[in-house]
């Protein structure tokens, strides 16, 4: 066991602290350069010309929310399936290619059941598919919910 | 270990040279002193040409475009007007900043940084060459992907945060749209990663060659469709045309960044074409051997033997070798990404999704199968490679 040498992680840290100075100093220097002189028809929001009605922070569309549900479940996925992925020709090199095959080909198994289910759902559609017989069966629902 | 830009120049006479003087004066073991440094001057100058990349991308993208619709494009600032995004940074800085009354300051004060962060910290793994990298980290690609999502939060935040319906909606389909088109671009790595054994981006480049034959992306039938799959959603993760939706400009006037005004503006515009930039090159280093050079031309033995050069030269001479090489790849590529911005119509929001998630994710998926039983039934080789055994063993029988 050999210590890790953190020392590779150095210019991570360099970047994101050039890329913090660059945005913050740049405002900085601007200040100085640039007119001010603020008023409220400047300050508010765009909206091409008319007034702004309401904020924009209200509800919003579920089917964003949906999309990032089935998201997640995809990316943990692939976030497992990478270390399998790195050791596949290692383990075949060994003579273990089948059993790395057999993981691998489980672990999209699982993937592709989830997108078979997700599609048969309808959660792949943006736009929910609209027909007479669902318009139906959700009327007769709610009228029953009124009635009961 | 891993491999750095430190480790390859302390292989250097000067630097140990360097590192003994400033022992001797400083009193004290100066070698990591002298690391921080070299790092710090080597991202400074890799940032610095980056921010010249993504300032060139603005007037790369204005000239192409002219070109394609028959227009002049820049030409009054400089030759060419190639200075014309110096002229629209000084512009910018003398704007003045509008902040919205009812937004989220803080937040509207974070978003460019996050942008800005996400994309600078990528730069860390680029593989620029075998030496000028700035590090091998052996967790390479997946931190890429990791990293590259901090600015989806950055779109994401800045929609929000500021107040604005237009650019609520930009920021809203922006984060759905990276989030969705990271699972394709995620499993087409995958099967990379599943190639080249490691996710070091050193073993990824390591395992193609300098010729077209020995790329990923000819390495079977299946590496073509994925690298396709790959090039799509990274056009959408970086929000390009056809998938510009987040600041799509006929309906949401300019999307999330609406209410960003002067260099606000400039960081979001600066992060997105250093993004492509960026991204271009991920697909090189995975798919179009990278900064492999052909017939091996930057080894240092052959510069150093059989021409003549001195060690530390030729070793300098073969790491710019490779740097040219991948940046030319690279910039073929970004070409083919503003082309296709100025050729094709925007996708509406439906389209983007049934094409995420009924169209690439199942191919990838498929694609991924396919790499893994031609890597267990042919031990890894390419076609190439088989088609020239076949032929041999034919021309052998008789």
């Amino acid at each position: 066991m050999s210590a890790y040498n953190l020392n590779v992680y150095m210019p991570v840290v360099i970047l994101v602290a050039i890329a913090i100075v660059m945005v913050v100093g740049a405002l900085l220097v601007g200040k100085l350069l640039r007119p001010h002189n603020p008023t409220a028809l400047k300050e508010q929001a765009y909206e091409c010309g008319e007034e702004p009605v309401g904020s924009a922070w209200s509800n919003f569309n579920v089917r964003f929310y949906v999309v990032s549900l089935v998201f997640i479940i995809f990316d943990v996925e692939g976030a497992l399936m990478l270390p399998v992925a790195v050791v596949f020709r290692k383990f075949q090199g060994i003579g273990n290619g089948a059993v790395v095959l057999g993981s691998f080909l489980l672990f999209i198994g699982i993937l592709v059941s989830g997108i078979v289910y997700c599609w048969r759902k309808g959660d792949l559609d943006w736009v929910k598919s609209f027909t007479l017989n669902s318009y139906n069966e959700d009327r007769d629902q709610i009228a029953e919910s009124k009635t009961a | 270990m891993n491999e750095t830009v430190v480790t390859f120049f302390s292989g250097s006479h000067p630097y140990q040279v360097v590192t003994e003087l400033l022992t001797r004066y400083l009193g004290f073991n100066a070698t990591g002193l002298l690391t921080v440094v070299t790092f710090f001057v080597a991202c400074f100058v890799i940032v610095n040409v980056m921010a010249l990349v993504g300032g060139l991308g603005t007037y790369a993208e204005r000239k192409i475009s002219a070109d394609m619709q028959m227009r002049q494009g820049p030409n009054r600032v400089g030759p060419f007007g190639i200075l014309q995004f110096l002229a629209d940074g000084v512009k910018m800085i003398m704007k003045e900043d509008i902040v919205p009354k009812d937004s989220d300051k803080m937040i509207f004060f974070i978003a460019p940084i996050l942008c800005m962060a996400g994309v600078f910290a990528t730069l860390a793994v680029l593989p620029f060459s075998s030496g000028f990298t700035l590090t091998h980290l052996n967790i390479g690609v997946f931190y890429l992907l990791g990293v590259s999502s901090v600015v989806g939060v950055g779109i994401f935040l800045g929609g929000y945060s500021s107040n604005s319906k237009w650019s609520m909606i930009g920021g809203m389909r922006g984060a759905s749209q990276i989030i969705s088109y990271e699972v394709p671009v995620t499993l087409s790595i995958i099967a990379m990663v599943l190639l080249g054994g490691g996710l070091n981006f050193k073993d990824i480049v390591g395992a193609q060659g300098g010729l077209p034959h020995q790329w990923f992306i000819f390495h079977n039938p299946f590496t073509v469709i994925s690298f396709i799959v790959f090039f799509i959603g990274a056009l959408a993760e970086t929000n390009r045309a056809p998938f510009d939706l987040p600041e799509a400009e006929s309906e949401l006037v300019s999307g999330y960044h609406t209410e960003f005004t002067g260099m606000r503006f400039a960081f979001f515009a600066l992060a997105e074409y250093v993004e492509v930039f960026v991204l271009c090159g991920v697909a090189v280093a995975l798919y179009l051997g990278g900064y492999q050079v052909p017939f091996e031309l930057s080894d240092t033995f052959l510069l150093h033997n059989k021409i003549g050069l001195p060690l530390g030269p030729a070793r300098i001479l073969g790491q710019l070798l490779e740097v040219g090489g991948f940046v030319s790849k690279t910039c073929a590529l970004y070409y083919v990404v503003i082309w296709i911005r100025w050729t094709l119509p925007r996708l509406r929001v439906d389209q983007l999704m049934t094409l995420c998630w009924k169209y690439l994710t199942p191919i990838a998926l498929i694609n991924l199968v396919g790499v893994a039983f031609w890597v267990y039934y042919f031990d890894g080789e390419s076609m190439w490679n088989l088609i020239f055994k076949s032929g041999a063993a034919a021309a052998g029988g008789h």
